[in-house]
């Protein structure tokens, strides 16, 4: 199928999919109109696979649907994996191993692409085929390894600082800090109100778990720091990263961060927020409608992540679509990816499942702003987030982060020696 | 297929492995000795009977073991620095896997195994303490009898992963655990603390089971035994420890030895209640499931095996032990009485881990 079919195609399936405007549907097909002809490896018409973790807004279900109407010879079929990351990336591994064609899509956390391409079980993409400049420059880099793109962004997810805006009001300080320091500062002062008197400042995701190498590398990052340079190269044993980490020990030894945030996971800090024992929350944007349904409705707020001496960089989360080597009817694979990464599809998943878009154009949208005020708020964090370390053993550079800085947390070492011996194991790591 | 599926199959290889070895031993004297004796074809209609039952533990024991054991044999592939991509075949590295262990890298694994057995011991003797306090006091005839025992059930048939999250809603930093003892413990952090979390839920999850089987163990020992006893002069204590205890020791005996085998393979408790890689708390079925899912099957199923061969060895040592008790204190007509009690032992066990 030559290009013009297939963006005709993509074109009118999106029209039908969203029901947006011909300008949209132009700007869409523009980034592939520069597209070379398919690399031959992407042969084969016919019914494919799409493998993600349950749908439990069911939006994924309706996007597939509008797709198979189109295409009754190539239709997609919606497998869905167990819900939390682990299981899924598990199931996908098993899926390669065994060089089954079961999955044709993967919806890859946006963690797993190096480990995925390295191994070889995703193929590489034309690049050229895709809207990429389009979208959020570092949304896209989680796409690459090795200056090859291996997975297409489909959603986007980036921390933000919520923030008691009725206390900080009352305590006279108008604007969101964007400093550690600043917060402080803030806190010390809510806390002299009497309503405000039993609250802790500050809570992240610091649980021995991936949330706490989320949250280590945002402190890191936001300190000045890298985790690993460009190359791929651990670089933690640095002044800047010890600043970022001595941020998290030093608070919650000196009580801005409650001793008991070292146990909390992303429910357990918004359970603490919705019943007002926190001040400021690092959370991700889905916290935000359900907290306009609690008791602190309409007396918070969101603004980007604070930082040593400015704005901070947050970590980014989010999906990726990746084609399996495995599997057959790569030519219709590849349609459905550019199909279900399009503007149109990324603003049906944000509008009926408040999932962060990859396109920089839906950031600036005024009628989706109004539905989802922190919108401005999570691009900027986006824009200045950095990917978490991308290298082939993510799983054990993980939970070496999270080792160590947990030993920092809770005390059993300094923060000085927890950077040091991570340098260590990440370089081994990095070495095998 | 099987390397991936290592931690639940570290389990099951191991009773289940011996439930191969026991059918494959009784197997090839019986075809010899009907040789013997019996004409050819006897001797086929033998083989053709038993070969279904042969074919199928083959399939679900044999295979998924030697293939174990093989995995174990190769290390993890290796990046190639220069084009970036994995190698697509494992290297064969013999028993560097094993040997690994005792090297620098082992401290994770003396670890996980230490926990292990630290488990085993201290959760399965609470349990047995427990277990028996209960069942004396079900044993006892009172009003409300059926209740108490269907009550005491229920934790037991709560699956464990359920039990596990159960228990974290307790132990969290503002959980019941806390509210009742009035001082904040982070349960679920690093720590003794987290230990303690851990074997509180398996004791609560457990002691019943080790309950119900002395309560039939207590439920068969006549009661002219007692009359006799008390005729004797015999106090309360004394009838316990000379009469009670040694006729319900046998049924003890295989309550333990079924929790024994449980609790060496604990995984979901400690997985959910406290975390995944937290060392406090990491057993050797943890390990080689988050070595697997590392990509890294050659270690894990090195870890698997070793686990396996501990399993094996406590259990056989068990299966000696139960033996070589009632042939001390009966005859030879209980021995034979304990064999049988001895299959029925492992298998429940094996089947409950296929299934």
């Amino acid at each position: 199928m030559n290009a013009r079919t297939t963006r005709a195609l993509q074109c009118s399936a999106a029209l039908v999919a969203a029901g947006l405007t011909l300008t949209a549907c132009g700007s869409s097909g523009g980034g592939s109109s520069s597209g070379q002809s398919q690399s031959p490896s992407f042969e084969g018409r016919g019914p494919i696979t799409y493998a993600a973790g349950k749908d439990s807004s069911g939006v994924v279900q309706k996007v597939i649907d509008s797709w198979n109407k189109l295409h009754p010879k190539e239709k997609v079929t919606f497998i869905q994996l167990p819900t939390d990351a682990d299981s899924q990336r598990q199931q996908m591994i098993q899926n390669a191993e065994t060089k089954s064609d079961a999955y044709t899509v993967l919806s890859l956390d946006v963690v797993w692409t190096s480990e995925f391409a390295a191994h070889q079980w995703v193929d590489k993409l034309p690049e050229k085929q895709f809207p990429l400049d389009e979208m959020l420059k570092p949304v896209v880099e989680t796409a690459k390894y090795r200056d090859g793109l291996y997975a297409v962004p489909a959603s986007s997810d980036g921390g933000v600082l919520y923030y008691r805006t009725d206390l900080l009001k009352k305590a006279g300080v108008t604007e969101a800090p964007t400093t550690w320091a600043e917060m402080k500062t803030a806190c010390a002062k809510v806390k002299k109100l009497p309503e405000a008197e039993d609250m802790s400042c500050y809570a992240g995701q610091l649980q021995k778990y991936e949330g706490l190498t989320v949250n280590f590398s945002e402190a890191v990052n936001s300190a000045g720091g890298v985790v690993t340079d460009a190359n791929g190269k651990p670089n933690v044993d640095t002044p800047e990263a010890k600043k970022g980490l001595d941020f998290l020990v030093d608070s919650v030894k000196d009580g801005t961060i409650p001793k008991e945030a070292i146990t909390y996971q992303e429910e357990d800090g918004r359970q603490a927020f919705q019943d007002g024992k926190l001040i400021f929350l690092r959370n991700w944007p889905y916290v935000y409608s359900l907290a306009q349904k609690s008791q602190v409705a309409g007396k918070f707020a969101v603004a980007p992540l604070p930082g040593l001496n400015g704005p901070g960089s947050s970590s980014l989360g989010g999906h990726n679509l990746a084609l399996s080597s495995f599997a057959k009817n790569k030519a219709t694979a590849l349609d459905f990816m550019k199909f279900f990464s399009s503007q149109d599809s990324a603003s049906t998943f944000l509008k009926d499942a408040s999932l962060a878009p990859p396109y920089q154009a839906l950031y600036d949208d005024q009628a989706l702003v109004k539905q989802y005020p922190y919108l401005p708020v999570l691009k900027k964090s986006i824009l200045n987030a950095v990917p978490r370390p991308r290298v082939v053993q993510y799983g054990d550079v993980s939970s070496a982060i999270q080792q160590e800085t947990y030993a920092a947390l809770t005390g059993d070492k300094s923060s000085a020696q927890a950077l040091k011996d991570l340098q260590e194991d990440l370089q081994k790591s990095a070495a095998e | 297929m099987v390397d991936t599926k290592i931690p639940p199959g570290t389990a099951a290889d191991g009773p289940a492995g011996a439930a191969g070895g026991r059918a494959g031993q009784p197997a090839a004297p019986v075809k010899g000795s009907r040789r013997a004796w019996a004409t050819a074809a006897s001797g086929r209609t033998a083989a053709l009977l038993v070969s279904p039952t042969l074919l199928v533990l083959t399939i679900v024991v044999l295979y998924p073991t030697i293939m174990a054991l093989r995995e174990s044999l190769y290390g993890p592939k290796g990046l190639d620095p220069k084009t970036g991509f994995i190698s697509t075949t494992e290297p064969f590295v013999g028993l560097q896997n094993y040997a690994d262990i005792f090297g620098a890298a082992g401290d994770r694994f003396w670890n996980a195994f230490w926990n292990t057995t630290f488990f085993t011991v201290v959760t399965v003797g609470l349990e047995t303490l427990i277990g028996v306090a209960m069942a004396l006091i079900m044993h006892r005839a009172f009003s409300g009898r059926a209740l108490i025992r269907a009550s005491i059930l229920i934790p037991w048939a709560v699956p464990t992963a359920i039990s596990g999250l159960l228990w974290r809603w307790i132990f969290n930093s503002n959980g019941v655990a806390n509210a009742i003892l009035g001082h904040q413990v982070l349960w679920t952090t690093e720590g003794f603390h987290a230990k303690v979390a851990v074997i509180i839920a398996e004791v609560w999850k457990t002691s019943p089971f080790i309950g119900l089987l002395v309560l039939a163990g207590l439920q068969v020992i006549p009661k002219e035994v007692y009359e006799a006893a008390r005729i004797d002069g015999a106090g309360p204590l004394g009838q316990f420890r000379r009469i009670t205890l040694p006729l319900v020791k046998p049924a003890l005996l295989v309550a333990v030895l079924f929790r024994c085998l449980d609790a060496l393979r604990m995984f979901d408790l400690p997985y959910i209640l406290v975390g995944a890689q937290k060392n406090s708390v990491e057993t050797l079925s943890m390990l080689a499931q988050n070595e697997a899912s590392n990509v890294r099957f050659g270690p894990a199923a090195a870890y698997a095996v070793i686990l396996f061969l501990y399993v094996f060895l406590i259990a056989l040592g068990f299966v000696r032990l139960l033996g070589a008790d009632v042939v001390g204190d009966g005859g030879s007509p209980r021995k034979k009485k304990s064999n049988s009690k001895r299959r029925r032992a492992l298998g429940p066990d094996s089947a409950e881990v296929s299934a």
